[in-house]
């Protein structure tokens, strides 16, 4: 089963191949992880979208937490949380499909960020799902280049990590 | 006033109440060695990294502190790799310092660099590169702290060049802070109580018992326990020497050369109380028919071992030691119950003494070949109570834990999880220097032996009257054995074809070395061992194709075990 599990980190030299290593070393899964600084700049989140079984996940969260640089694990698996992802597409844009690569970008919310006589280049934030979707839509036309910045979560409601 | 990082390191040393560090000199840490002629502490000066390493790791497994051992950049650093890991598998409480080129170098490919910090990763507890003169001083206190503390384990400082050169105000911390690191020391009330009320409905409970038990002290606790309830106690490899091997309650070692009753009695047995112990394959066999009758209570100072490969119906997380007190003191409380619980026990206790009589742990003796276990006997019966026992890794390391009745805690001091060959003679080393008093041997095999012969330079030089025994049958015994089993006797690359006269060898160390040849003389070449000063080599040409046994086959289940070689 997917799991999306946000790692609050010490924001330090070694910290990234530490947590790839030890998803490497044990045989884990990683789909796609992302990292940035905190509000606190000593600290850094990751989001990690890793799959397996209960016992694998058990693993996953309890390895996570072991290392001296983890600071925090949240598995969102069971919460209700916001996923959002970006993906920067890069498709062919003929005469004759530039007025459908416009529409589905609309109906996505996309932007078109940067625009040649063959090509448009579009962005899109949304869920995997949501991604995906624009993705199947505009591959008929031509995709040249895509990028998928992983997700990003956070969980719904007031209540907040204490160190952001 | 300042201090240079080499100084600062070393206060720092001494403040942790380091007196012993085991290590060998280079390019890198030439800062460091030159500030130790002027140090309160001692420095023992190995043959090789590793050995230094293992040294620092059987000085930690004697005594309970931290060990410590020091190497230089690159290839002095590589050296240690196998040393650290040895340590990690079997959570060794370690500092290792390494020299690293200078900061401004790092990355460059140059003269005597490597990345340990990457190389060692997967095999410390955490690690540490110095780039700031102004962090060391905490680094130190930290790494000393993440060591000890949890579940031990080694710690690596990568210490450049240039940092050992810089100054800075020397100021130790008092107090650690890691908001990252905050390991469970206190086991739940709750769930002890759950845990002893489970203890007293049990019919046929095991104590498994692990590593936990000895890098905790609670031998005591445990014997207390274990008679409090009346329940059989069963150790790994590691958990050897924390229960006396001859107490009625005492089952042996369990698992793939573990005793027949052990591993019968864990089988049929309801309730297993793992304490600190971590179901290594060595110990479960098929995980699918692991004590397939039984609850089981998993205490562990790291969730990461609980319900890692076994299920497990009751978890405690915490300090064994601090978790045995509270089971004690609630068992202390059902005076009633207990006694109820204990008379209730009398046909498990029937059914595991029925099985200790139908296979006791025994050998075919010889009158005209020496028994490599004839030889683990007589020495427990020749040497001292408190003696310290390294072995190597193979036939002689299981023997010993077979034949060689423990009875005093951290007397057993071998690398169960690595499985490391040349541990051993290191270790001893280690052992000796943290006690000049005591009688230490380490039981080797002539495979083993070879890989760090060269440390009888450092046993000499440092007067560390070790007693090496080597079990010799010119054969890499433990593999041999396996390819007779499972390989239709193809003995690929396992007969060590050229005989080594360790007798001569010793000599050329200016040690001593004693042979025996024939049974009648094992007692005596013991006896001129013991009494003679300084190192000795005991050589036992052994009977060549003798087998360790009982065994489980890999991949087979605790209850399959094979008795005896067909």
């Amino acid at each position: 089963m997917r799991h999306t599990i946000s790692v609050l980190v010490e924001n330090e030299f070694g910290v990234l191949t530490r947590i790839a290593g030890l998803f490497s070393g044990r045989g884990f899964n990683i789909e796609s992880l992302s990292v940035a600084p905190t509000l606190d700049p000593t600290l850094s989140r990751m989001t990690i979208v890793t799959s397996g079984d209960d016992r694998i996940i058990e693993q996953v969260n309890k390895q996570l937490n072991k290392l001296i640089d983890t600071i925090k694990v949240i598995d969102f698996t069971n919460e209700d949380f916001i996923e959002r992802e970006m993906a920067l597409i890069k498709v062919t844009a003929e005469e004759s499909t530039r007025a459908e690569i416009l529409r589905i970008c609309d109906i996505f919310r996309g932007k078109v960020v940067d625009v040649t006589p063959k090509c448009y280049t579009v962005e899109v934030t949304g869920s995997p799902v949501k991604v995906n979707a624009i993705i199947d839509l505009l591959r008929p036309m031509g995709i040249k280049e895509l990028v998928r910045s992983g997700p990003v979560v956070l969980g719904r409601g007031p209540k907040g990590w204490k160190g952001n | 006033m300042k201090l240079t990082g080499s100084k600062i390191l070393l206060e720092s040393l001494a403040l942790e109440g380091v007196n012993t560090i085991f290590g060998y000199p280079g390019g890198t840490v030439i800062n460091i060695y030159d500030d130790l002629m002027g140090s309160s502490i001692k420095h023992i000066l190995t043959r090789h990294e590793q050995a230094a390493v293992h040294a620092a790791d059987g000085y930690a497994r004697a005594t309970g502190k931290v060990g410590v051992a020091i190497a230089t950049s690159g290839p002095g650093a590589t050296n240690t790799v196998t040393g650290i890991a040895t340590a990690y598998m079997d959570s060794i409480p370690m500092v290792v310092i390494t020299g690293q080129v200078p900061t401004g170098l790092i990355g460059n490919d140059a003269f005597q660099e490597a990345d340990l910090i990457g190389i060692t990763r997967p095999i410390t507890k955490h690690s540490y590169l110095v780039k700031d003169i102004n962090d060391l001083a905490r680094i130190i206190k930290q790494a000393f702290y993440i060591a000890r503390t949890g579940r031990p384990g080694p710690v690596v400082i990568d210490l450049p060049k240039d940092v050992q050169i810089a100054t800075a105000k020397f100021e130790y911390p008092e107090t650690v802070e890691l908001r990252g690191y905050k390991p469970t020391f206190s086991g739940n009330v709750r769930m002890v109580e759950k845990a002893v009320k489970m203890m007293l409905a049990a019919k046929k409970p095991v104590l498994y018992v692990g590593g936990g038990a000895t890098l905790t002290d609670a031998h005591a606790e445990l014997l207390e326990l274990a008679e409090a309830l009346q329940a059989p106690v069963t150790t790994t490899l590691m958990g050897m020497a924390s229960f006396p091997t001859r107490h009625p309650l005492s089952l042996g070692m369990l698992g793939m050369h573990g005793t027949y009753y052990a591993n019968m009695a864990v089988t049929n047995s309801d309730l297993l109380i793992a304490l600190g112990a971590r179901f290594d394959d060595r110990v479960t066999g098929k995980i699918s028919t692991f004590a397939p009758h039984a609850k089981i209570i998993h205490v562990d100072v790291d969730p990461t071992s609980i319900k890692k490969n076994v299920r497990v119906d009751l978890p405690i997380v915490g300090d064994l030691l601090d978790v045995l007190k509270k089971m004690n003191k609630k068992i202390a409380e059902h005076k009633d119950e207990v006694a109820q619980a204990k008379s209730a026990l009398k046909p498990w206790h029937e059914e595991i003494a029925a099985w200790r009589k139908e296979q006791p742990m025994t050998y075919k003796p010889s009158k005209t070949e020496i028994k490599p276990q004839f030889v683990i006997e007589k020495l427990r019966e020749l040497a001292d109570d408190d003696a310290i026992v390294t072995t190597e890794v193979g036939q002689h390391q299981m023997w010993t834990a077979q034949f060689f009745d423990f009875t005093q805690p951290r007397t057993f001091l071998s690398s169960g999880g690595l499985g490391t060959m040349g541990y051993g003679l290191p270790a001893a080393l280690g052992a000796q220097a943290a006690f000049p008093e005591r009688q230490v041997i380490d039981v080797s095999g002539d495979g083993s032996f070879q890989m760090n012969s060269q440390e009888l330079a450092t046993l000499v030089q440092y007067r560390l009257p070790v007693k090496i025994v080597i079990l010799n049958n010119n054969f890499l015994g433990m593999v041999r054995q396996w390819q007779q089993l499972f390989f239709d006797k193809r003995y690929s690359q396992t007969c060590m074809e050229l005989p080594i006269d360790f007798i001569k060898l010793a000599e050329a160390y200016g040690a001593v070395g004693f042979r025996a040849s024939k049974p009648d003389e094992v007692e005596d070449v013991i006896r001129k061992a013991f009494e003679t000063p300084g190192p000795v080599i005991m050589e036992f040409k052994v009977s060549r194709e003798e087998n360790v046994m009982p065994m489980v086959p890999a991949g087979a289940g605790l209850s399959e075990m094979v008795l005896r070689t067909a």
